[in-house]
């Protein structure tokens, strides 16, 4: 009985310290910027008021709007290729596959201020600089790695029966990946779009040094611009904050399960 | 799958290429470059530094050579100490919490969904929103320091991000030294484990080179002093509010990781040993959590070089200026894009990606070794 | 070279053709600061109605995130039509020796500006004999400001000297004020530094740091680390979390006697917080400056390959004409960088400013970009950074100089 008393205590706790910034962003961003103040930090608000989301939408929309330009555009031709790669890789081996393999993964861990600076001069030089193209760009070949990886451990589950049956009816490289591959690709994609979804409209670094006009930036930059000014009223970068989080969470929350099976895809093996 | 010289494998392979030449391109050429632009005076000559067809010489590891014994770069040693710190209190904090989490999750309570959406939310987040929540959290008149005057206790002082005090000092110049006998302490420990396991020759081996690295660290290691005064070096307190807030995002991870593995374990296994007579606490100390030691392995690797690499987190949370809480990811963007240091920039980023492949490159050898055989 | 092509675009842009396209403009004036910029805005959008104005603000005080920001553009080939950058190393150093600017000569020529700055501050903006920006005001980086009533309840006079503000910090701590002295971030640390360097080093030996004549590991530049090191055992110990606005509401909340920041803050205190000059607040030069003015002066250039050329000459125009200079600084809170002010115009703070400017010495900011190239200037935080956690004087002063060789300053 101590030991279940013990379970739902230390869950208890956890989830306050989980729960606490939320209550707190969420208390903040509907006050009035004159009633905040820090000794009265986790008060409920006297009034709820409504207006920092108005500016905070206003402000962000634009903004929010190339995140999702860039972030489905990204998402959809890097989850393609993806799934062209893993189809090859786990039934196609060629040889030298085993080596090109982790190759290709080590891309997805590499810190990418190594290279951060060639990037940024190629992106320039192929008249993408400044603009979403090049930040897409970018997103999806940082983003074969994973994809590829997530496929490829996917079909491995295929039987390899199912393939030969499909060549020995005349199927060949394509029409095997239509008729075969294709169809039982759903639950993969799943998985794919929600991870390279959550991971390219998080990204913070190639936003910040690839697109640097306002008018193409991503929300993740103009959040940390809008926080980290000076003086701020903490309502505005908290209403942002909520819009910011908003698209991941919904799928977070309704599409949870296979956003945890791309998080353990994350580890490498399946 | 047998492969044939046939089309269908040369499709296959055209499939793959435009992937591979991007990939070979975008990591492995970009990191030549910014390795051959490390070795240049690229940015110290300010009429060049931002030309638009800079004139840049080779100049060796001069780069290399004064970010860990220069007199200027003080900042970027202090930063890998950072990092070092950090590191360890992200991964021990996440694998503690995350470790808890899950087994109390898997003992069935009653709301486990609910929980596990809340533990687990975090993760969806950008850095940027979490470093954005937890600045507010932890202004020093403000937030969690307000904390005890809700229950009538007087407010914290803890200047969370911001203090400049520091703790576990040491000398740069001692670095050889400790770093010989840490690696020299570890082989020590992978020959006892070697001998337990009765691979006599390895252990020698390893117990051998323990003895050499033992007798460098006390002698020459001793008299190797990269700097030629003592510079001090510690733990920043400033980071326990980002060691805090980067648990907060990462810990739902490692109870994910651990919750898979705990489901995995037949149940018939803990019925065997509940039948044996062991309590609930020598179940999980000699049967569950042995089980979980890959878990562990993989769980310290992907944090391990998330923070490495941290970046977004730090930058939203405390602002590019806040040295106490510098990380050398930081320290680079600033290098380059502010100090227009073009050449110790690429230098500070090649730092990085040894670090991070010193812990990814054996990790990926090792899990892609087992496939291979397959 | 292309200066005629300038001189023709200028005529054509003189001749009152109806401009249409659009203009971005690149600054750090977001918040309080927003307000003059805005103005300035505004009188552009009157006489060109169908250029659309692009405000591009980046945050954070004396431009700290927008530099960066700005160099991923200009490197990148997305060069905004005009930008903010202080006059001085910070323009020449930075852009104009990397020839990413345009020769403005032909502009200031054409406008007859040439005897309408003072002299000293064409220089400034002035390289091989070539004028690269156009400036839109002065400010005064070592003031030091109080609020009389809070002094006269304390019973302490604003100290003259170092030596006396250390006095004076030692008899308010005394009465029980934890920081007589009200800091805040990084930039504001450093800031307080050249008001410290000035007055131990005096206005000759403060320039000849920046010139080389006078090295940082020479024993009077050390002693200024020393003095700074008293100065900040007086300030907040949470500064590094404060913005300057932050910092002058210390000051306001009677928490701390004194603020030492640029005379943005007065533009802060009379325009956002309401408060009267001399009456409500009250100013002297930083302790050891009196007679000396470090100035800084925020101006706009013309970077090369920009997509709205015409519409940013007619920008740039708009910012040195006295309409557009008396329009924007008594709202920004400094003093019109032409010599033809209107001073009625000004508060009766920036009115004693512009005495000041014409009687004074005259030396540049470090912080603000006047003396320095960014180069020095962004890796000098290293330095404070030295010195912070060692309080080595010796040790931050051999990094300033190992850093003034690296970048070639003076040189």
């Amino acid at each position: 009985m101590i030991g279940r008393a013990l379970q739902y205590t230390f869950l208890l706790l956890a989830t306050l310290f989980f729960l606490l910034p939320v209550y707190l962003v969420v208390v903040t961003a509907f006050k009035e910027p004159s009633a905040i103040s820090l000794s009265t930090t986790w008060q409920l608000p006297d009034r709820w008021y409504w207006e920092s989301f108005a500016q905070a939408w206003n402000a962000f929309l634009p903004k929010l709007q190339n995140s999702f330009f860039l972030t489905v555009t990204a998402t959809l031709l890097s989850a393609v290729l993806g799934s062209l790669n893993g189809y090859v890789l786990a039934k196609w081996r060629f040889p030298g596959a085993n080596i090109v393999f982790p190759l290709m993964l080590f891309g997805m861990f590499i810190p990418y201020q190594a290279v951060l600076i060639p990037l940024f001069q190629f992106v320039r030089d192929i008249g993408l600089g400044g603009s979403l193209w090049g930040l897409i760009l970018v997103h999806v070949v940082y983003g074969l790695p994973i994809t590829t990886l997530i496929f490829r451990n996917y079909y491995a589950e295929i039987p390899d029966e199912l393939v030969e049956a499909a060549r020995i009816d005349g199927a060949g490289f394509f029409g095997i990946y239509r008729r075969i591959v294709l169809p039982l690709s759903l639950p993969g994609f799943v998985v794919v779009i929600i991870w390279q979804f959550t991971q390219i409209w998080n990204e913070f670094l190639f936003a910040v040094t690839l697109v640097s006009s306002p008018a193409n930036q991503p929300i993740t930059v103009a959040l940390a611009q809008l926080a980290g000014g000076e003086a701020v009223k903490w309502n505005l970068p908290m209403a942002g904050a909520l819009l910011a989080a908003l698209p991941t969470l919904l799928v977070y929350i309704f599409l949870g399960r296979y956003f945890i099976r791309g998080l353990l895809a994350g580890s490498v093996k399946g | 799958m047998r492969w044939f010289r046939n089309k269908d494998t040369l499709y296959g392979f055209l499939v793959l290429l435009p992937s591979l030449v991007l990939l070979g391109v975008f990591v492995y050429g970009f990191i030549l470059q910014t390795f051959l632009t490390s070795l240049t005076d690229w940015g110290r000559d300010p009429t060049q530094a931002l030309s638009a067809n800079p004139q840049i010489n080779l100049i060796g590891f001069e780069n290399y050579r004064e970010l860990f014994t220069g007199f200027v770069d003080a900042r970027f040693r202090q930063d890998l100490v950072n990092t070092f710190f950090f590191t360890l209190f992200f991964i021990l904090g996440c694998i503690g919490l995350g470790l808890g989490l899950a087994i109390a999750l898997d003992r069935a309570p009653r709301g486990e969904g609910f929980f596990r959406t809340v533990f687990l939310f975090p993760m969806s987040l950008s850095f940027i929103v979490t470093g954005t929540i937890w600045r507010w959290m932890l202004q020093p008149e403000g937030g969690v320091n307000q904390l005890p005057t809700l229950v009538g206790l007087p407010k914290g002082t803890f200047a969370w991000l911001t203090s400049r005090d520091q703790v576990w000092r040491f000398s740069w110049n001692d670095l050889p030294f400790f770093t010989g006998l840490t690696v020299g302490l570890v082989l020590l420990l992978v020959a006892i484990a070697a001998f337990r396991a009765g691979e006599r020759k390895r252990g020698l081996m390893a117990s051998v080179s323990a003895g050499v690295l033992f007798l460098w660290a006390f002698t020459l290691g001793r008299a190797l002093k990269p700097l030629p005064y003592d510079e001090l070096h510690g733990f920043n307190l400033a980071f326990i509010g980002i060691i805090l807030a980067a648990v907060w995002q990462m810990s739902g991870y490692t109870m994910a990781l651990y919750l898979a593995g705990l489901r995995g374990i037949p149940e018939e296994l803990r019925e065997a040993a509940r039948v044996d007579g062991a309590t609930e606490w020598q179940l999980y100390r000699h049967v569950i959590l042995p089980m979980l030691a890959p878990i562990t392995l993989s769980a310290v690797i992907i944090l391990g070089h998330i923070s490495l690499k941290i970046f977004d987190l730090v930058f939203a949370m405390a602002g590019a200026d806040n040295a106490p809480t510098d990380v050398p990811a930081l320290l680079m963007y600033l290098t380059t894009f502010r100090a227009n240091q073009i050449a110790k920039g690429a230098a500070i980023g090649m730092v990085l990606l040894v670090m991070v492949a010193l812990v990814i490159v054996p990790y990926l050898y090792r899990q892609l070794k087992g496939e291979v055989r397959r | 070279m292309r200066n005629w092509l300038l001189s023709l675009v200028l005529l054509l842009g003189s001749l009152g053709m109806a401009q249409s396209g659009k203009l971005e403009i690149f600054s750090w004036w977001a918040g309080d600061e927003g307000p003059a910029l805005q103005a300035l805005i505004d009188l552009y959008k009157r006489r060109y109605p169908n250029v659309e104005v692009i405000n591009a603000t980046v945050t954070g005080g004396a431009g700290v995130n927008a530099r960066a920001v700005l160099k991923t553009r200009m490197l990148g080939g997305d060069p905004p039509d005009s930008f903010q950058v202080h006059a001085g190393q910070e323009l020449i150093g930075t852009w104009v020796v990397a020839d990413r600017m345009e020769d403005l000569t032909p502009l200031f020529r054409q406008e007859g500006w040439l005897d309408k700055f003072p002299k000293g501050l064409i220089e400034l903006i002035s390289y091989k004999g070539k004028i690269y920006s156009v400036p839109v005001n002065i400010h005064r980086s070592n003031v030091m400001w109080y609020i009389p009533a809070k002094l006269r309840e304390w019973g302490v006079q604003p100290p003259k000297t170092w030596a006396e503000f250390l006095t004076v910090c030692r008899t308010l701590k005394g009465k029980g004020l934890e920081a007589p002295l009200a800091l805040g971030e990084n930039w504001t640390q450093q800031h307080l530094w050249e008001s410290v360097a000035l007055g131990v080093l005096g206005a000759a030996d403060y320039a000849n740091l920046w010139t080389g004549k006078l090295r940082f590991t020479d024993p009077k530049a050390v002693a200024v680390w020393n003095t700074f090191g008293q100065v900040l055992d007086c300030a907040n110990k949470d500064a590094a979390g404060l913005s300057w606005q932050q910092a002058v509401d210390r000051m306001l909340e009677g928490k701390a006697a004194f603020n030492i920041m640029g005379d943005w803050a007065a533009g802060y205190m009379t325009t956002t917080k309401g408060l009267k000059p001399g009456q409500d607040f009250g100013w002297a030069p930083a302790p050891s400056t009196a007679g000396v003015f470090m100035m800084l002066s925020d101006s706009f250039g013309l970077p090369k390959g920009v997509k709205n050329r015409t519409n940013t000459i007619n920008w740039l125009r708009l910012l040195g004409s006295k309409e557009g200079q008396d329009t924007f600084n008594p709202l920004k809170g400094s003093i019109a960088a032409r010599t033809d002010s209107d001073p009625s115009k000004y508060n009766a703070y920036l009115q004693s400013a512009m005495r000041d400017w014409r009687t004074n010495r005259i030396v540049g900011s470090l912080v603000h970009g006047a003396v320095a190239p960014e180069s020095f200037m962004s890796q000098f935080g290293t330095v404070m950074e030295i010195y912070l956690s060692s309080r080595n004087a010796q040790a931050a002063a051999n990094a300033a100089q190992a850093i003034a060789n690296q970048v070639r300053l003076g040189q």
